[in-house]
């Protein structure tokens, strides 16, 4: 029996305005409760909501960047339903005319082919606020700071058929997200989150099977983990001759599992209409083109761009383009270097990134500068130094030591290239080690590295690697 | 009384009472005490107020005189007014006429308030009201019904009963109301006072607890057009907190008040004088339009074809907005709560059980069941879409006529009880002002006559936005007439 | 369009409402009522008819993004019914 897997996956993220949607309290994480949730966000009586206009801007931003239309008229309409995070007992959303319509997004899979995944649409809504279980004598306690946050809410079609195609989706439109500016994308603080719709089908069934919603999954490993948890647990339904049912499920990490909601069983019936407080979002030809003339660089273009205009492998630019801030620094340190593409492209990727994952950082953080990083492969470029002491090297500017030429200078790491200089540490080597030499000539090829070393270590690492090569294989043949 | 005696200072108008202010002819300390006298002393037999602020109003009225000192005082500096307590008033109790906001200090102040506060009136006190603005006789309110001044066994109307009363007994001077479906205008009329709802969008919503968003309006009630147009010109406005507040100028009504009327074209409508219309009524009414002919003004037969559905329309949409406007109301953050709630689902049905009544438990269970799933397009499209259809009759009407005229209410007032029993019959008493609220347009209220001692109102409609000529039609009545001047007997 | 007691408890139900058994009834007749009164919208024809959300043919306004909103907890919070520790306390929510 082949089973086909359906997902859809709808999310939720955070907008990085500095406001909330509908009211002028702040929206920064993290304050103690309720300090944040002004008269408009704690639903009093007789208050009203008036839009945040950054938040339709980046909502037209995203709906560019996927290419979607953007509707010149949106309309915000009232989802009814109870409950204490949600104040008004109803949350302002889009129901029939959301701002952003069919888009698409393109997610590369892992046998290196690419798929569009549709965007249904997108559409503005406010977040609820929060509950916290912890005991206040046998009560939950709610918080209505995040109360009122913008979202923009993202619902793909059912167009994933895989775990791995809904990670690669939701990791493209993440990337996307944070690329423009509009979502921090700070999954444990709950700026990005996802939803997944899930059913399963018998192959060259046309019809869709029924689906299970699995909520808030707020990161990519869990999404993986659930989505394949519940595809076997309803294949195993479906043989052993039971039914899915449509439902809400939420994934336990420490189980692994997926579990029924309780108490969210009965379908809710959100009486959807025309929120009266607020009148038709109308976006004009100029609102639209300066949202427009705003978007940066997307991932794609840019590492298209990487890969024509620096000579980079697709792979080496997908590295590179992973964040803006990444590609940005990489490029600033070809800049600021004059060329050498390549020798940028592994340092980044390979000691510079080494040092930030080891402490944790993003390269917003990195100590080490574009152009100080420029300023150190430099010094391998015009061979004042070798490779391997420009690691050393770059452990002191990571520390702060200052610039490349000064630590160099400090620790007197300049290479020796003097031809003389690196022929007397050579006969120095040969002259201490007779029976290697002996060996060697006799035909033990492999003692070539030793004497490479000896020098290596005689000179403190200093000789030009090249030069001592050339010159020791001279030397030693006799 | 000797007609040659000086006005006793609750008989005044606003604008009498602003000149004598002026003049210096007394203190608004003074003016206020002579209110709150009087409150205290017919209040229990009306029940009009349900919070009387006397110590702040004296604050604010002392404050007033010291402005009027120092030279900085606008024509309502120290006027004392009431306000309907469906306004937030900062710090002080805002009920809504329902239990469930009886111990409800609201923690700020509707925009109205903050800008006859600016205007420096005094405010006596927040006035009862049908609860949570849904009822057409003041008596569905948590704290009673509200007395008619005229005939203390009738209703005063609603739901601005509290305030409509106020103003006719002389408790205050002026007051504001709402009005959704004809809350202003229909007890303006059963109380033979005056009363406006302007355009939708003229007057700002904020801190005016909702009823039915896409109705609502405040606006002022008192004796005469007036002293309408000076409340008017102080509450209206572009607020920035309200999403549906109109950023248009505020004309001054006051000196456009006295336009002469010849060329003045009335439209009367035919589905206002036919079938429902009590013949008494109609004689008075028809005896006021008679007036206005006199005046110069020419009537015109108009029709308004739809205006039967505007009754139905209107008890799908209020309704259904009503039902989401209502649902904060949990006990959670304000307002009432149920003792020892034993679940979350306890906690919202027993505490909004007991903190709506009857009438408000009616409108959210048809407002929800309008709005459920598989209903939405049967009630609430299609009440949207007759909505249409009735401001299309409007437009249509406003291309041949400059105001609509007719009565304001089918009947004067009835007695206190009569109709409880039976809501439907209750909705019916709004079948001339419902559909001024569905299409948005300005409506007004003036007196003009009694069947017995119950009086009758003239219902003016303007085109949007035309709140200065409806205040002028009327003025220009006010002063060849003297029906605003009547006082109920014992006031 | 005619309401029984169980339509009445189920429409309860969505708006929150406790309806005690003996008011079901009356509730129920009242509902029914005001239907049928409203179903005299049905005696016009609105095919093609663009519904009215709002009177006035306006587009909503956009404020610009600014914290404008000082903490006031202490204030709102007075007129809590519970709270502790600056939270708004509910019967314990279940997930």
């Amino acid at each position: 029996m082949e089973w086909e897997t359906v997902i859809g996956l709808e999310i939720h993220a955070q907008l990085a305005t500095q406001s909330k949607i509908f009211s002028g309290a702040s929206t920064a994480y993290g304050a103690e409760p309720n300090t944040q949730a002004c008269a408009i966000d704690l639903g009093l009586p007789g208050v009203l909501p008036v839009l945040n206009r950054e938040a339709a801007r980046m909502a037209v931003m995203f709906g560019l960047a996927i290419g979607a239309d953007v509707a010149h008229r949106s309309v915000f309409a009232r989802k009814n339903y109870f409950y204490p995070d949600l104040p008004k007992g109803y949350q302002i959303s889009q129901y029939e005319l959301p701002v952003v319509q069919k888009g698409q997004l393109t997610i590369d899979l892992e046998d290196g082919t690419s798929k569009v995944i549709g965007i249904t649409r997108a559409h503005l809504e406010e977040d609820a606020g929060k509950s916290l279980h912890e005991d206040f004598h046998g009560l939950s306690g709610i918080d209505l700071n995040r109360a009122g946050t913008p979202l923009l809410e993202i619902v793909s079609e059912p167009d994933l058929r895989s775990a791995k195609e809904a990670v690669a989706y939701m990791k493209k439109l993440h990337q996307m997200v944070v690329y423009l500016g509009i979502c921090d994308g700070n999954m444990q603080e709950g700026s990005f989150r996802c939803d997944a719709n899930i059913s399963v089908r018998r192959k060259g069934d046309p019809k869709f099977g029924t689906r299970a919603e699995i909520k808030n999954l707020n990161s990519f490993r869990f999404v993986e983990r659930a989505i394949e948890f519940e595809i076997e647990r309803q294949i195993d339904l479906i043989e052993s001759g039971g039914k899915v049912v449509q439902e809400t499920r939420l994934y336990d990490p420490d189980q692994g599992e997926t579990r029924s909601m309780r108490g969210k069983e009965e379908a809710n019936d959100y009486r959807y209409f025309p929120d009266p407080d607020l009148l038709p979002l109308v976006l004009d030809d100029e609102f639209i083109a300066a949202a427009r003339a705003s978007l940066p660089e997307l991932p794609d273009g840019k590492k298209q761009r990487f890969v024509e205009q620096y000579g980079l492998s697709s792979y080496d630019a997908e590295v590179l383009t992973a964040s803006r801030e990444l590609g940005d620094y990489y490029e600033a340190t070809v800049a600021a270097l004059g060329g050498e593409p390549k020798l940028c492209a592994n340092w980044v990727m390979g000691d510079l990134a080494a040092f930030l994952n080891k402490d944790n950082r993003d390269i917003g953080q990195s100590p080490v500068s574009a152009v100080q990083l420029a300023g150190l492969l430099r010094r391998i470029q015009d061979q004042t130094i070798s490779g391997k002491i420009a690691k050393e090297v770059f452990e002191a500017l990571w520390a702060g030591e200052g610039d490349a030429d000064a630590i160099i200078e400090k620790r007197g790491l300049k290479q020796i290239t003097d031809t003389s200089a690196i022929e007397k540490v050579i006969d120095d080597v040969i002259a201490a080690n007779p029976e290697q030499l002996a060996q060697y000539r006799a035909g033990k090829d492999k003692l070539f590295g030793f004497f490479v070393g000896q020098v290596m270590k005689l000179s403190k690492g200093k000789a030009n690697p090249q030069q001592v090569n050339e010159l020791l294989a001279e030397k030693l043949k006799g | 009384m000797n007609s040659s005696s000086p006005t006793a200072m609750h008989d005044k108008t606003i604008a009498q009472l602003s000149a004598s202010l002026a003049a210096g002819e007394f203190s608004s300390e003074e003016l206020t005490r002579v209110f709150l006298a009087r409150i205290e002393q017919f209040n229990p037999g009306l029940n009009a107020f349900i919070t009387v602020t006397a110590e702040p109003a004296l604050a604010q009225a002392r404050a007033a005189d010291q402005r009027r000192r120092q030279g900085e005082a606008g024509p309502l500096a120290g006027v004392p007014i009431a306000h309907k307590d469906i306004f937030c008033t900062n710090g002080v109790r805002t009920s809504c006429g329902s239990r469930m906001l009886d111990r409800f200090i609201a923690p700020y102040d509707a925009t109205v308030v903050e800008k006859l506060n600016a205007a420096g009136v005094v405010m006596l006190g927040k006035t009862n009201m049908d609860e949570f603005a849904m009822g057409s006789s003041n008596e569905t309110s948590f704290y009673g019904p509200v007395r008619n001044p005229w005939d203390l066994d009738a209703v005063p109307g609603g739901s601005s009963g509290g305030s409509a009363a106020a103003v006719a007994a002389r408790l205050t001077p002026g007051a504001t109301g709402t009005d959704t479906g004809g809350s202003i205008r229909q007890p303006a009329a059963l109380c033979g006072i005056t009363g406006i709802k302007p355009t939708y969008g003229r007057v700002s919503r904020w801190g005016m607890i909702a009823y039915a968003s896409s109705l609502d309006q405040g606006g002022p009630m008192a004796r005469t057009a007036e002293d309408c147009a000076l409340l008017l010109g102080a509450m209206a406005g572009f607020d920035p907190r309200d999403s549906t507040s109109v950023d248009r100028p505020v004309p001054d009504y006051v000196a456009l008040l006295d336009q002469p009327l010849a060329g003045l074209k009335i439209g009367l409508p035919k589905e206002y004088f036919g079938e429902g219309l009590d013949s008494e009524v109609a004689r008075v009414v028809e005896a006021a339009i008679a007036e206005y002919r006199k005046l110069g003004a020419e009537t015109v037969d108009i029709s308004l074809p739809n205006s039967q559905l505007a009754i139905p329309a209107y008890y799908v949409i209020a309704p259904a907005e009503c039902s989401s406007n209502l649902a904060r109301f949990d006990g959670v953050r304000y307002g009432h709560r149920c003792e020892n709630p034993k679940d979350l689902l306890d906690l919202y049905t027993r505490s909004r059980a007991e903190g709506f009544g009857a009438e408000v438990t009616r409108r959210i269970l048809v407002g929800t069941f309008a709005l459920s799933a598989g209903y939405y397009d049967a009630y609430y499209l299609k009440a949207q879409q007759i909505r249409r259809l009735i401001s299309d009759d409007f437009r249509r009407a406003f291309a041949q006529v400059d105001v609509i005229a007719g009565p304001t209410s089918p009947t004067v007032a009835f007695n206190i009880g009569e109709k409880v029993d039976d809501p439907i019959t209750m909705y019916l008493s709004d079948i001339y002002t419902i559909a001024v609220n569905l299409a948005g347009l300005p409506g007004l209220s003036l007196p003009v006559g009694f069947v017995g001692q119950r009086p009758v109102g003239l219902q003016l409609i303007g085109n949007y936005f035309a709140e200065d000529r409806l205040l002028n039609v009327a003025h220009r009545y006010q002063q060849v007439t003297d029906w605003h001047q009547r006082v109920p007997a014992g006031f | 369009m005619s309401l029984g007691p169980a339509e009445v408890a189920k429409i309860a139900h969505l708006a929150r409402l406790a309806i005690r058994e003996k008011d079901a009834p009356a509730y129920a007749r009242n509902l029914s009522a005001i239907l049928d009164l409203v179903a005299q919208m049905n005696a016009v024809d609105t095919t093609g008819v663009a519904p009215m959300a709002h009177p006035l043919d306006m587009a909503q306004r956009l404020r610009a993004d600014e914290v404008a909103e000082p903490n006031q907890r202490k204030h709102f919070q007075a007129i809590a019914p519970r709270v502790e520790a600056g939270l708004y306390l509910v019967p314990k929510v279940i997930e």
